[in-house]
């Protein structure tokens, strides 16, 4: 009975496992299928892989969504700490309304969000293009850096940055040396997790991007009427295969970590 | 400049740009959806763009992205609650690591993920081809409304498993082997214990899962055949196609007073904002 129930779970687990890889597992098929039909299979291939590193336009939509994700994360992970810093000393009721505006753009519909700002660009005759897609990811990856980093600064204790600054530290030498250290692990989070959003990022980008400019997911968008480019399948396989490996390597380097603490 | 100014310059200079960034680009946009919403093309007050939504076709894509997205979070409950609770009570309790295979499709593109599903799930698709090679009658559900509640599922389940997880990872366990030393057969310690401790996590994920399958326009593009219009179809090709901006944000403006229910709702059980984290 126990094993039974045992194997139910482990069947439940792989079939929701199955769930989730499936279509990456046909993505990764489709970008070694020598047709350029999804329905067929007519052959292994590696043209499309070839072909990728000659496609100007997807590896000019790949350079975009990198830039942006990167440059927004760290433009938002700057000004979300600082803020952090700031709401943690604020009084209740200012901090708040902050925390509330906060959760706006969280909690609020990508299309909603990507359609004010598309309205903001129009209203102020800003051209759309990259810089608007920029300001648009920063302003979506500030409350994830805020929701990671105030966390860990109510962890710490105000006091430690109170005594190193008696004890003749300026009050930046004191919170590079004592706050900082403390609340890194949150910042790096905060980090990860906006460069994440910025890059699967399609709802807000479609809203706020100008003609000519593209990421990866608009891209894709257009090309769906027109029949996806192969290129496209290899390129997001090459993708998911660089973080995988990326992925393991950390797990790795925590795991061997680990035991020589331990030891 | 005493102490008292010097932290409230510094005070000033840390909160400053965020609080310029927040009223420039979160609150005057939404407010600006208001205006657009509230206005004709020549600037005249008007409540058209919002009672628009009585239009049949109008109300009809309302009321399918209402009940499309109740069946996909009612689903993604169902199929999320066993299997978060499976994760967290299993012996690898490396959450981070758990919490990564969820996250992990994430990092392939997610309309590419659901054109793949186009692939398996087409008349003559992979799926079908398998049912019928063991023969089993083949499925028919593509370009139906069935298929975009599967894209939609697919694609926000695991803004449902994991607030789960994490409520439960971090469940005490003393609190559930009193309940079952105090005789509290397996049924009752998870209808009277578990599961009302679970609450924030399930309304956290409810939330999650609503509001996206609400309002999306791409899953129903890909899996809908273009045939199938949910209300956020519709104010997409007012904006990008029509350039119909306050006809647009009038509708849009309806779809907001169903995201505010939501929010309301979920707040009323969420302290701080914590529980929304994913991560």
């Amino acid at each position: 009975m126990v094993r039974f129930g045992k194997f139910l779970k482990g069947f439940y687990v792989a079939l929701m496992g199955i769930f989730l890889y499936a279509p990456i597992l046909t993505l990764i098929v489709l970008s070694f299928n020598a047709s350029k039909s999804r329905a067929k299979w007519s052959g292994f291939t590696f043209k499309w892989y070839a072909a990728l590193f000659e496609n100007e336009a997807i590896l000019q939509s790949l350079w975009n969504t990198i830039i942006i994700a990167l440059v927004s994360s760290l433009v938002a992970t700057l000004i979300g700490t600082m803020a952090s810093i700031a709401m943690n000393r604020m009084k209740k009721l200012p901090r708040q309304v902050m925390m509330g505006i906060t959760n706006i753009p969280m909690l609020n519909a990508d299309i909603v969000t990507g359609i004010s700002l598309m309205l903001l660009f129009i209203m102020t005759d800003f051209a759309p293009g990259f810089t608007s897609v920029l300001l648009a990811h920063i302003t979506f990856n500030i409350p994830y850096v805020i929701l990671s980093v105030l966390p860990k600064l109510k962890q710490t204790d105000r006091n430690v940055f109170e005594a190193a600054q008696d004890l003749g530290a300026t009050p930046i030498s004191a919170f590079m040396k004592v706050v900082l250290p403390d609340i890194f692990p949150g910042i790096l989070s905060g980090f990860l997790l906006a460069f994440t959003m910025s890059l699967d990022d399609f709802v807000i980008t479609h809203f706020t991007k100008g003609a000519g400019v593209d990421t990866i997911s608009t891209k894709v968008y257009t090309e769906l009427r027109k029949g996806i480019k192969p290129e496209m399948y290899a390129l997001s396989t090459l993708m998911f295969a660089a973080v995988l490996i990326l992925l393991v390597l950390i797990n790795r380097r925590r795991a061997t970590h680990e035991q020589t603490v331990n030891h | 400049m005493n102490k008292k100014q010097r932290r409230a310059l510094s005070q000033l200079m840390l909160s400053g740009p965020y609080t310029v960034w927040m009223a420039g680009f979160i609150v005057i946009p939404l407010f600006l959806i208001v205006y657009y919403g509230m206005t004709t093309k020549a600037g005249a007050f008007t409540w058209e763009n919002i009672t628009a939504i009585t239009s049949s076709v109008n109300l009809k894509a309302l009321w399918l992205s209402v009940e499309l997205s109740f069946i996909c979070t009612v689903i993604c409950l169902v199929l999320s609650y066993p299997l978060a609770m499976i994760l967290a009570n299993s012996k690898m309790k490396n959450s981070s690591l758990t919490a990564f295979l969820f996250i992990l499709p994430m990092w392939m593109n997610a309309l590419l993920r659901t054109l793949a599903w186009l692939t398996l799930l087409e008349n003559n698709g992979v799926i079908n081809t398998v049912l019928k090679a063991i023969g089993l009658p083949a499925i028919h559900i593509i370009n139906t409304p069935t298929a975009i509640v599967f894209g939609m599922v697919y694609n926000y389940i695991p803004f449902m498993i994991l607030p789960i997880y994490n409520v439960l990872v971090k469940l005490d366990r003393n609190v559930i082997n009193a309940a079952r030393d105090l005789g509290a057969n397996a049924v009752q310690t998870f209808l009277r214990v578990i599961l009302p401790l679970s609450v924030p996590g399930i309304i956290s994920g409810i939330t999650m899962v609503f509001v996206p399958s609400l309002t999306t326009f791409a899953i129903s593009d890909i899996l809908g055949g273009s045939k199938i219009l949910l209300l956020g179809n519709i104010i997409e090709q007012k904006f990008k196609t029509a350039n119909n901006w306050h006809a647009g944000s009038g509708l849009s403006l309806v779809l907001m007073v169903f995201i505010i229910i939501t929010m309301v709702v979920s707040s009323h059980y969420e302290k701080d904002g914590e529980s929304a984290s994913v991560w």
